[in-house]
């Protein structure tokens, strides 16, 4: 059983532009996915039509099995959601915020009670239980609806752009606090701006522009659809490239170039033709990660 | 969900709603309190004191239960508006529409929160009146099905407003606009009995008038109106907002996109 089908869905806003079309997704129990694209492609409304917060125009979507249309509640069990924007209460208690929301589940106090302690453990947040929520910082925000969503322990998580906003060491610790749920059994739908997020974390990805999947597979499939590179090579002193035989170059400055490497290419040869030259290398790395090549060469080839 | 979940759902539903009318108490439970004992004091002591009594009761006593009812109606409906439009300006709303919480327990949730906050500031301004006046208990059955009816009817009403309501500023007009004049124009200071015959027509077409002489029946045994007409008026207002609440919550107007 697929954790969620969607098929065909459309979504035109009132008065608005189309903000899906004919949407067809499927994720598999157990994945790790990643909806990757630029703001305001569609992400938002999808998750917002997955999760009832916004009214689908047309197709089926359901959810392990449960069609949203006739079975929306059992849905709701199964699934946990993470917005993009905060949307608790801001005067209520951290403790309170978690112990409320399992008990719009149906779940008891008690059990709510030791979730709640667990998932904020877990987080990093038992200290702030009794705190007012709007005295926490922006990533312990993140992290309490993070800890809200899994109060009711859902089969499904989905995660819209969590980590925006956090710094980077935090940034890490969610990747793997998301990473071992995952390895758990969790089903996990994650949106996101950064790239190399979605490469460290999705095992599976589609790439959404203007209410269109314009790519889907694994990372892997579609990390290797990328024909070319772009790498920056930092010199060890001042020197002036002028060329470098079948390699597209770009002198930043006396100290630094970037070489596009294309697939059937390799970078060994790019340095033998620098140190024929008599240029040393004191380092190098790509100019951005892969998947924001990939990104970029499929939404330039979708303008065109 | 099953009717044991949907239990604990409305339940934590109402108890966030007391705990919030709790937290917040000094703007909730206390300028009701102190706005009644005002109105008790120049309305009922100084004025009063030179008006001849209303249907055997002193002008002190005949208000005391219109006084109560207007805290009453006035403090249902501004909780639940400021709650759910609250709930909805923080978007925290969503919490409740991501769970399979039912339509009707929220609409049921939010109303019994209300009648809660109604009843604790109904409460208060009674024995508040009791330095002012001797209490009287005509029917404390009626009393009871009164003051629950009526809070249940404008806590609904005030949900609507919640809904709809898409500023802050929306959530004023109505109670400053339509319910403190109809509440002050129901007879709270007065009897509608001393008004000239096209006053009195057009005093029976507001529905606070029913609800304050019903409530002042139950502690008086006086009304200006039949009790029964006005139960049955505000049973079938009560059903009707809950299911105009109904409606707008499962199409999610003005809270879904």
């Amino acid at each position: 059983m697929n954790a969620l089908d969607i098929k065909g869905l459309t979504k035109r806003y009132k008065n608005g532009p189309l903000a899906l079309e004919r949407i067809d997704l499927t994720v598999k129990k157990g994945d790790f996915f990643g909806l990757i694209g630029a703001n305001g492609a569609g992400k938002t409304t999808l998750i917002g039509i997955i999760t009832d917060l916004v009214v689908k125009t047309g197709g089926k979507i359901s959810i392990f099995g449960y069609d949203i249309d006739t079975d929306f509640d059992k849905a709701k069990t199964v699934m946990g959601a993470v917005p993009q924007e905060i949307n608790f209460n801001i005067f209520e208690k951290v403790s309170d915020i978690l112990i409320h929301q399992a008990g719009f589940y149906g779940i008891s106090k008690s059990i709510a009670s030791k979730r709640a302690g667990r998932y904020l453990k877990q987080l990093g947040l038992w200290d702030k239980r009794n705190t007012k929520a709007n005295s926490l910082s922006g990533g312990m925000k993140k992290r309490l609806m993070i800890a809200r969503s899994l109060v009711h322990e859902p089969s499904l998580l989905i995660l819209d752009e969590p980590t925006a906003g956090v710094d980077v060491e935090l940034r890490h610790q969610m990747w793997d606090f998301l990473k071992t749920l995952n390895r758990e059994g969790k089903t996990i739908i994650l949106t996101t701006h950064y790239l190399e997020e979605a490469e460290y974390l999705c095992k599976n990805l589609s790439i959404i522009d203007h209410g269109k999947i314009v790519e889907r597979g694994s990372t892997r499939e579609l990390l290797s659809k990328l024909d070319r590179q772009t790498v920056i090579f930092y010199l060890k002193t001042p020197a002036e490239v002028k060329s470098l035989d079948g390699y597209k170059i770009n002198q930043i400055d006396d100290m630094t170039i970037e070489v596009e490497i294309a697939k059937n290419q390799n970078i060994n040869k790019v340095v033998s033709l620098l140190d024929k030259q008599g240029i040393i290398i004191n380092g190098m790395r790509n100019r951005s990660n892969r998947l924001e090549e990939l990104f970029f060469s499929i939404l330039g080839k979708n303008e065109k | 969900m099953k009717n044991r979940e949907n239990i604990i759902s409305l339940y934590t539903i109402v108890e966030r709603e007391i705990k919030r009318t709790l937290r917040i108490w000094l703007q909730t439970l206390i300028p009701p309190v102190i706005t009644m004992s005002l109105y008790l004091v120049i309305f009922g002591n100084f004025i009063g004191s030179q008006i001849k009594g209303i249907g055997g009761f002193s002008y002190m006593e005949f208000i005391v239960p219109g006084l109560i009812m207007m805290a009453v109606i006035t403090n249902s409906y501004s909780n639940v508006v400021s709650s759910f439009y609250s709930a909805k300006f923080m978007k925290s709303i969503e919490e409740l529409f991501v769970s399979p919480t039912p339509s009707w327990v929220i609409v049921t949730g939010y109303m019994l929160g209300g009648i809660a906050r109604g009843l604790m500031v109904g409460l208060l301004v009674t024995i508040g009146s009791l330095f002012f006046a001797a209490p009287h208990i005509y029917n404390i059955f009626i009393v009871i099905l009164f003051v629950i009816l009526t809070s249940a009817v404008f806590s609904l009403a005030g949900m609507i407003n919640g809904i709809l309501a898409r500023s802050f500023d929306d959530i004023s007009i109505i109670p400053t606009f339509v319910l403190t004049p109809l509440t002050y124009l129901g007879g709270v200071f007065y009897s509608i009995s001393l008004l000239p015959d096209f006053w009195q027509k057009l005093s029976k077409l507001n529905p606070i008038l029913y609800m304050v002489n019903g409530f002042r029946y139950g502690f008086l045994g006086i009304s200006d109106i039949n009790a029964v007409f006005g139960l049955i008026m505000l049973v079938i207002f009560a059903v009707l907002l809950f299911c105009a609440n109904l409606y707008m919550l499962k199409k999610g107007i003005r809270i879904k996109t």
